[in-house]
């Protein structure tokens, strides 16, 4: 086991690489009387074409999704309520790239976490569960359908890429899950879910050997081949469509706007993200010259905001909010980037930035949720997430203002707008 | 934890830890919640965070914030009963990540301070472009609740099961209320809740208490304290014979159930229980039944309104399902009267609620929440006792809570007939 300090975050972490290739990562916090484990397979939304065996092979969109929702199942019933005869608290989520599952206790910690690395690690679907499952994710997808912040993305991400599975909802559709059976979901499960292709992280007050033991003891002994991904290929710098609009039932105007970036240089993940964090902050940022104005004017309201996203083959900034006139605000900030880009980002603003930023990083390790979130994309992508402040010293203002000038450009821009019905 | 009388009508609670990256400030004035009132307060703090006489607007207040090494400071407006809680909360890094000498409690305390007492005026006056542009963002805030369609049927069923009692107000009024707030009236209302609303301070974080009651001590020292409004105790009315339905339409492709009821009893900690075995978990009835069973729905889930003595159930359901999901909440409240549930199932829901209790210790923010709930309901729960109270209920105590809970309005958000 190698246990490392991280004296300026204030954590110290243990890891191994067991036998059978699953990563076991243990953050330990032995003052919090919540402990919490995060078993996270790296499949996701995206993963619908894969290669096994020398074979390619295309899935239904939903694909991870619904095999989250169906792992629950166990030969015995719903694992569900093991968890809740303890008191234990368990959910799961798939995003794009990862499908997790996790709980948190306050005591019987190595008996939930049994259950957990038991039940993932167990595939049990029947032709009726499966079916019934239907009726679940139809609503669920009906929900997403209803929600205008769920739509306002969706539609961006048809617009930013032509080929990249990033474009399809994680949820697939009510037509798409019609697709699935318990033997597509047994073939998901046998090539994605083996330890080699899986992390398991515990933030608490436990024993890091005793997790190790646990997870020797439970899950197979060998970690299955190496899965071929097809992410569709690398796509040019121009959205596949420039604009989506759609009219649903919301109060006023809301927008998203999305800019496609330029892939980050091998092994430089964490950087590139710490970049572009600071080129969102720099650009729209709640204390940027930018939004300050627009705000003043009333042009936008605290809802503004946005982000730099990084998904295997798919990086993008997003930016949006609630805004009566969306085209202009999309124009000015656009501008604004490169403005930036072209004359600067002013020295004392920048530094002031960056003190903000380097703030706003330590502050998120107050949540267990995302320490582990992070360690888990950070172990898929090949970062060590509490690095940060070291990497943090290599970014350079010019490093912000290239970001700025290569990415936010119109050539690369797509808007997503939703308007009200009356 | 330890509470103090800081000054006349101001009271500091401390929560010692270093387990935290950040310390957790607040300080919330605390007032009963009422129709015409309530949207004024959450204007006001939405005023007084745009500027103060140092930091005269956003850009000055963010480069402040930024330069204490990204400290975060927001308005924040809550329901507690049927009192209002609005005020700011602050948290910075916490000393122990910052270059040697470096201390940011003060300079958060002070600027806290700032944003009640030295806010930016014109003429002796909040300033007009101030509260102009934030009653416009206010009311476009409260009309975007119907965005949300889950939120929107929660709101408009306690808008309409608790129409003409405080409960049924808005967190932060209604938008025709707020749209018609002038300026000389908010600016009257600032001079009179300033000094007579009672001030709740907040700490969590490694300092000595010592420290927080000096910094505190110091930043709220030109706030006026005259006069008293004191929080008001919550009203209980029993459900409506018969309960009533409400059924409105929207272009949804998904419809909203939303179910309310009034529990005709006092016994808080049985309530606690029933509705966690009830609606509370991914365990529970309602989540066994209406979800898993009958797949009617993605969620279908229920919430205890502790202060105010309410259940209501909520569920995302095809609008033809309606009569059945209705049904079926109905049978499982039976099932629970009757008592027809696995030991498990309750002590299990005993476990999760004392886990919950424990782990509220590892979130500052959920111990500002509920200290300050407490001081503005006027209401004397402690962790410890909650935690005592849940582990004595009984099974007969479950049933009679269950028995005790009365329907009184369906609320039902549904999609257009002639939608395609």
């Amino acid at each position: 086991m190698n246990t490392v300090q991280y004296p300026r975050v204030g954590e110290t972490v243990h890891r191994q690489t067991l036998s059978n290739g699953l990563e076991v990562i243990t953050v330990s916090k032995p003052y919090h009387a919540k402990s919490y484990a995060f078993f996270a397979v790296r499949y996701g939304g995206m993963d619908l074409r894969f290669c096994q065996d020398g074979q390619w092979r295309d899935t239904p969109a939903g694909i991870a999704h619904y095999l989250e929702h169906k792992m629950f199942d166990m030969e015995e019933g719903s694992v569900m309520a093991e968890f809740a005869q303890r008191g234990a608290s368990d959910n799961a989520f798939t995003s794009n790239a990862m499908t997790a599952y996790y709980f948190t206790a306050t005591s019987q910690f190595y008996e939930n976490l049994r259950t957990l690395l038991r039940f993932v690690s167990t595939p049990y679907f029947t032709p009726e569960s499966v079916a019934k499952e239907q009726g679940i994710i139809a609503q669920e997808i009906q929900e997403t359908e209803d929600d205008p912040d769920w739509r306002v993305y969706a539609n961006l991400m048809e617009c930013l890429y032509e080929n990249s599975p990033v474009r399809i909802p994680v949820v697939g559709s009510a037509a798409s899950i019609r697709q699935i059976t318990p033997q597509t979901l047994y073939e998901c499960h046998s090539a994605f879910y083996t330890p080699a292709n899986m992390v398991l992280i515990c933030v608490g007050s436990m024993d890091p050997q005793r997790v190790i033991e646990e997870a020797e003891a439970i899950l197979p002994q060998t970690g299955g081949a190496t899965i071929g991904r097809d992410y569709g290929g690398e796509e040019g710098p121009s959205p596949a469509k420039r604009e989506a609009i759609q009219t649903m039932e919301v109060s006023m105007p809301m927008f998203l706007a999305g800019y496609k970036c330029r892939p980050a240089p091998g092994g430089e993940t964490l950087r590139q993200s710490i970049i572009g964090d600071l080129a969102c902050d720099a650009l729209f940022g709640s204390s940027s010259p930018l939004y300050t104005r627009l705000y003043e004017e009333g042009a936008v309201n605290s809802s503004l905001g946005g982000n730099f996203d990084m998904l295997p083959g798919a990086e993008y900034v997003y930016v949006g909010g609630d805004a009566k006139d969306p085209r202009r605000i999309f124009d000015e900030i656009t501008q604004q980037a490169q403005a930036l880009g072209r004359d600067g980002i002013d020295e004392s603003f920048y530094q002031q930035l960056r003190r903000a930023a380097y703030g706003g990083m330590l502050r998120s390790l107050n949540s267990m949720e995302n320490i582990a979130v992070s360690m888990a994309e950070g172990y898929f992508r090949g970062f060590d997430y509490f690095s940060f402040p070291e990497v943090f010293d290599t970014v350079a203002k010019s490093d912000v203002e290239a970001f700025l000038r290569e990415n936010i450009t119109l050539e690369r821009a797509a808007l997503s707008v939703i308007h009200p019905l009356h | 934890m330890t509470r103090q009388k800081l000054m006349e009508n101001v009271y500091l609670t401390c929560v010692p830890s270093e387990k935290f990256k950040t310390s957790l400030l607040s300080a919330q004035l605390a007032v009963p919640l009422d129709k015409e009132t309530a949207g004024r307060s959450a204007l006001l703090v939405n005023v007084l965070n745009r500027g103060t006489i140092r930091c005269p607007d956003m850009s000055a207040i963010g480069r402040e914030l930024d330069m204490l090494y990204g400290a975060q400071l927001a308005p924040s407006v809550r329901k507690k009963g049927e009192n209002q809680l609005f005020g700011f909360a602050a948290s910075c890094i916490d000393d122990r990540f910052l270059p040697k000498g470096e201390k940011l409690l003060e300079k958060l305390t002070d600027l806290l301070g700032e944003f009640f007492c030295q806010p930016d005026t014109k003429g002796g006056r909040l300033r007009r472009d101030y509260v102009e542009s934030e009653r416009e963002n206010l009311a476009d805030m409260i009309r975007s609740v119907m965005n949300d369609k889950r939120s929107y049927a929660s709101h408009r069923l306690l808008e309409e099961m608790c129409a003409g009692e405080r409960y049924g107000v808005g967190r932060v009024g209604d938008a025709a209320g707020v749209e018609k707030i002038s300026m000389a009236s908010l600016d009257r209302y600032y001079r009179e809740v300033l000094p007579k609303g009672r001030l709740e301070l907040f700490y969590c974080g490694s300092a000595p208490e010592k420290r927080v009651a000096g910094a505190f001590t110091r930043a709220f020292a030109a706030m006026p304290r005259q006069g008293m409004i004191e929080p008001v105790p919550t009203v209980r009315r029993p459900a409506r014979e018969p309960y009533q339905t409400i059924t409105e339409e929207m272009d949804v492709a998904q419809g909203k159930l939303a179910m309310g009821f009034r529990i005709d009893g006092e016994d808080k900690a049985a309530a606690m229980l029933m509705n966690a075995m009830l609606g509370g978990a991914t365990t529970s009835k309602l989540f066994c039944n209406v979800r898993e069973k009958l797949g009617l729905c993605y969620y279908a889930d229920s919430a205890y309104h502790r202060l105010k003595g309410l259940i209501t159930v909520s569920a995302g359901i095809e609008c033809s399902d309606y009569g059945r999901a209705v049904e079926e909440i109905f049978r499982q409240l039976d099932a629970m009267v009757r008592g027809e549930w696995e030991d498990w199932e309750l002590e299990g829901a005993r476990q999760s609620l004392l886990s919950a209790l424990r782990a509220m210790e590892d979130s500052a923010g959920a111990m500002e929440d509920f200290v300050m709930g407490q001081a503005a309901a006027g209401t004397d729960e402690t962790l410890p006792g909650l935690t005592a109270a849940i582990r004595a209920v009984t099974p007969e105590r479950i049933r009679e809570a269950a028995q005790a809970v009365k329907p009184d309005t369906i609320y039902f958000l549904k999609a257009k007939e002639d939608r395609p």
